[in-house]
């Protein structure tokens, strides 16, 4: 049984809810761009690793940010997490701009934000044992009654289905087995009751068997904890089953954003299409066909191409258009925008 | 801790480290004893030294143990006072007022050389008459040699071999061979047996007494250690030197060792400036001469070991192990873990210490052991170059000394030797250690 096919079965309803109400995150033109320096101190450009994304995020809603690697779309999480700086831009949280929220408002925002990673042996401390991984958030959040903490950490176990607890309080990472260790992120994740869960391609590092436990666990969570959740992948096959929105990012900007199904049925940019085109099935098919994927390799970030991104490597590029002047965003179909010249309401 | 645990119940099935281990616990148990054996003020009285400490050791001889390797056995010094179990006293009162005290020591003597000096320390109490006093001397053939007669004052000593009447009267032999010396022998060497020291003395007045006495033989070996040319035990050294080196080694060792990993740590956590600054210190202190500027402490400010241990820690702390530890700290800054650590909002303090330099402590424990002998060896090679704790005696103090007598020109091997052997025992039981320990928490090292 393929994975997709699991997960059909696993997640029978796809939650669309998120979209109607109020806004929880809200990016406005950000930009996280990193200083190139010549011998240590001459200027030498920038790195324009996230260049001018907007998206708003609903209370509850699961939003998949899907890009190849080196689009931006780690610096992208990086920056919504507050571990980097945006060079421009606003990322508002309930209200807050949380670049002019200072230290308390910044612990508190981080309070409010899980993040789960990729790979879930590198993200535990290998020293410390699963209680002491588990008590660290609460402890630097101020929770200071010991027993609170147990009973919270006893809570994010069961919650994660590690059961009975006590057997794996005592336990280092090294001793339990990969699933085990994600749920262990999960829980660490889960711990300071969170609205917003950002998780980068958490079951990339794990065998197709744990995976689906994993999704599910986490869809189980998200719609238990009425969470909100990023997406961030490049494997389109689970996007499907975990999120409502898709989001495709190339080089540092998004260059199409839909609804899953609409986005699914018809992808409106040509990079998005060939992203989609490049997923593989497990199909035996597929042994005997050759992909078309686009040619050439990612533009550099540190000098982007003129015009479209994507232009370089396009097929259907528009002479004189394209490699001239930078696609607005089009809305060619309700709710569905692309950055491509292709559907300028004007030229058709 | 569970790691280090196990790291340790492998380093158990080293049998270098298991040797090792012993013997720092012999050291270790050594450096405890020492303080309670002779207290810290007793040991430096004891080293300052003077005739009320040491007068009953002769200069420079060897120890004990040096008998066991020679075929003629050379006479141990000995002290005898009067609580000892080999004398007697009787005191008897004269009729016309004093009393009459006779004093006998009696010790064995099996010994193929003459001793150097036999000396009586005596102290009386007395009015106006000086009491008199009469030495024989019993052989253990049994002949009687009438030694002195005199009157003694009220601190009185007498040393045998400077009297030339008595030297006189045995024949032209000085007293310290003539007293020995076999009568029926051609060559003059000395008579194996029980020997006898009567002291016979008079008090003249009721209330006069012989208060004390004490008899004293300086032989050819002297102690366990031997003594130096201050007639000094050389064991105050070398059982005062265990505490001074492993507290020197270990507190220069832990010390840096522990301040280095933390400003490495702190250099690599917050980067730019600071770490610059830490890497440029580092590299001026790298070619800084070391030796030099302790000396140049040493003969300009003080040469107080707890100075001496001040200055070496602060000129170790930016050494080149601040370089390999932000080697190290530089991968797991950008650990996964560390990431998670700061969204979750750990502060940049709570990182370092809780995140960053738990990480490395398996690396920093093989590179602590092994830097305590090199400090120990730091100390003794101050102290061989003259700059050693003014008051406090050490290995590397008795090898200055012994340097400066020429020890080995006049084959006082074993003031050299003895702290040589526990400096080397020293190196060697931490070395030990410290390589099983590398590779147990190195596993790079395991299959070398």
């Amino acid at each position: 049984m393929t994975v997709e096919k699991q997960l059909n079965e696993a997640t029978p309803a796809v939650f669309k809810k998120g979209k109607d109400r109020e806004v929880l995150l809200s990016i406005r033109d950000l930009r996280v761009w990193f200083e190139l320096r010549r011998f240590g101190f001459g200027h030498a450009g920038y790195v324009r690793a996230v260049d001018g994304v907007s998206l708003d995020l609903h209370r509850g809603e699961t939003i998949a940010v899907v890009g190849e690697s080196g689009c931006g779309k780690s610096s992208l999480m990086k920056a919504i997490l507050g571990l980097h700086k945006p060079t421009e831009g606003e990322i508002i949280f309930d209200g807050k701009n949380i670049n002019e929220v200072g230290q308390a408002g910044l612990n508190w925002y981080r309070s409010q934000v899980g993040y789960v990673q990729q790979d879930p042996y590198g993200a535990l401390p290998p020293f410390m044992s699963i209680e002491r991984i588990l008590e660290e958030p609460l402890i630097i959040n101020g929770v200071s009654s010991k027993q609170e903490r147990r009973d919270r950490i006893m809570k994010a176990l069961e919650e994660v289905k590690l059961t009975p607890q006590a057997e794996f309080l005592p336990k280092f990472p090294h001793q339990i087995s990969g699933g085990q260790q994600q749920r262990i992120v999960i829980a660490r994740a889960m711990i300071l009751q969170p609205r917003l869960i950002v998780a980068d391609e958490p079951v990339s590092m794990l065998d197709a068997s744990v995976r689906v436990e994993i999704l599910r666990l986490m869809s189980a969570l998200q719609e238990s904890h009425d969470l909100a959740v990023i997406y961030i992948t490049h494997d389109l096959s689970t996007v499907r089953y975990f999120s409502e929105r898709i989001f495709v990012m190339y080089a540092g900007q998004i260059i199409e954003k839909a609804e899953v199904d609409s986005l699914l049925a018809k992808q409106m940019h040509p990079y998005s299409e060939a992203l989609l085109a490049a997923t593989s099935d497990p199909d035996a098919d597929n042994a005997l066909t050759f992909k078309q994927v686009p040619p050439g390799e990612p533009p550099s970030l540190v000098k982007p191409p003129e015009g479209c991104r994507f232009h370089p490597r396009c097929p259907y590029i528009i002479e004189g258009v394209c490699d001239v002047k930078m696609p607005p965003e089009f809305e060619p179909v309700p709710s569905h925008y692309t950055l491509c010249w292709l559907h300028d309401p004007e030229q058709n | 801790m569970q790691a280090l645990k196990s790291a340790f119940r492998q380093l158990a099935g080293y049998p270098s480290a298991l040797l090792g281990g012993i013997l720092i616990l012999i050291l270790l148990g050594v450096g405890i004893y020492a303080p309670i054996a002779i207290p810290y003020n007793e040991a430096i009285a004891l080293w300052r030294g003077g005739e009320e400490h040491w007068r009953q050791n002769p200069r420079n001889v060897p120890p004990l143990w040096y008998n066991w390797f020679t075929k003629e056995a050379l006479p141990i010094s000995f002290q005898y006072t009067e609580a000892d179990e080999n004398v007697t006293r009787t005191d008897t009162p004269r009729e016309n007022g004093g009393t009459n005290t006779i004093i006998t020591y009696t010790f064995d003597f099996q010994a193929d050389k003459f001793p150097q000096e036999l000396i009586v320390y005596l102290k009386s109490d007395y009015a106006t008459k000086k009491p008199f006093i009469s030495f024989t001397w019993i052989t253990p053939d049994g002949r009687e040699v009438r030694v002195t007669d005199l009157g003694i004052t009220q601190s009185e000593t007498y040393r045998f071999g400077q009297d030339t009447k008595l030297q006189r009267r045995l024949g032209g032999l000085p007293a310290n061979q003539g007293l020995f010396a076999d009568p029926n022998s051609e060559e003059v060497k000395p008579l194996k047996g029980t020997y006898t020291l009567v002291m016979d003395a008079l008090t003249f007045e009721d209330g006069d007494t012989i208060v004390s006495s004490e008899f004293v033989m300086h032989g050819l070996v002297s102690g366990w250690f031997g003594t130096d040319h201050f007639r000094r035990d050389l064991g105050v050294a070398m059982l005062w030197g265990t505490p001074v080196a492993l507290a020197f080694g270990t507190l220069a060792s832990f010390g840096t060792s522990v301040v280095t990993m933390i400003i490495a740590a702190i250099g690599v956590w917050f980067g730019s400036w600071l770490d610059e600054l830490i890497q440029r210190i580092t590299e001026v202190n790298l070619v800084l001469p070391f030796l030099n500027i302790l000396i140049m402490v040493g003969v300009f400010y003080s040469r107080s070991i707890w100075t001496m241990l001040g200055v070496t820690i602060l000129l170790s702390i930016f050494n080149a192990s601040i370089k390999s530890y932000r080697a190290i700290f530089l991968q797991v800054k950008e650990s996964p873990y560390i990431e998670a650590a700061r969204a979750y909002g750990a502060s940049n303090m709570r990182i370092v210490f809780q995140y960053l330099i738990p990480r490395i402590i398996p690396l920093l424990i093989p590179g602590l052991v092994l830097g305590i002998p090199a400090f120990v060896f730091l100390e003794a090679t101050l102290a061989v170059l003259g700059l050693g704790d003014p008051v406090l005696p050490t290995w590397g103090k008795m090898i200055n000394d012994a340097n400066n007598n020429a020890a080995l020109y006049n084959g006082f091997y074993y003031w050299i030797l003895q702290p040589a052997v526990l400096l080397m025992f020293t190196g060697l039981s931490f070395a030990m250690v410290g390589f099983a320990m590398d590779r147990v928490f190195n596993p790079r090292l395991r299959g070398v």
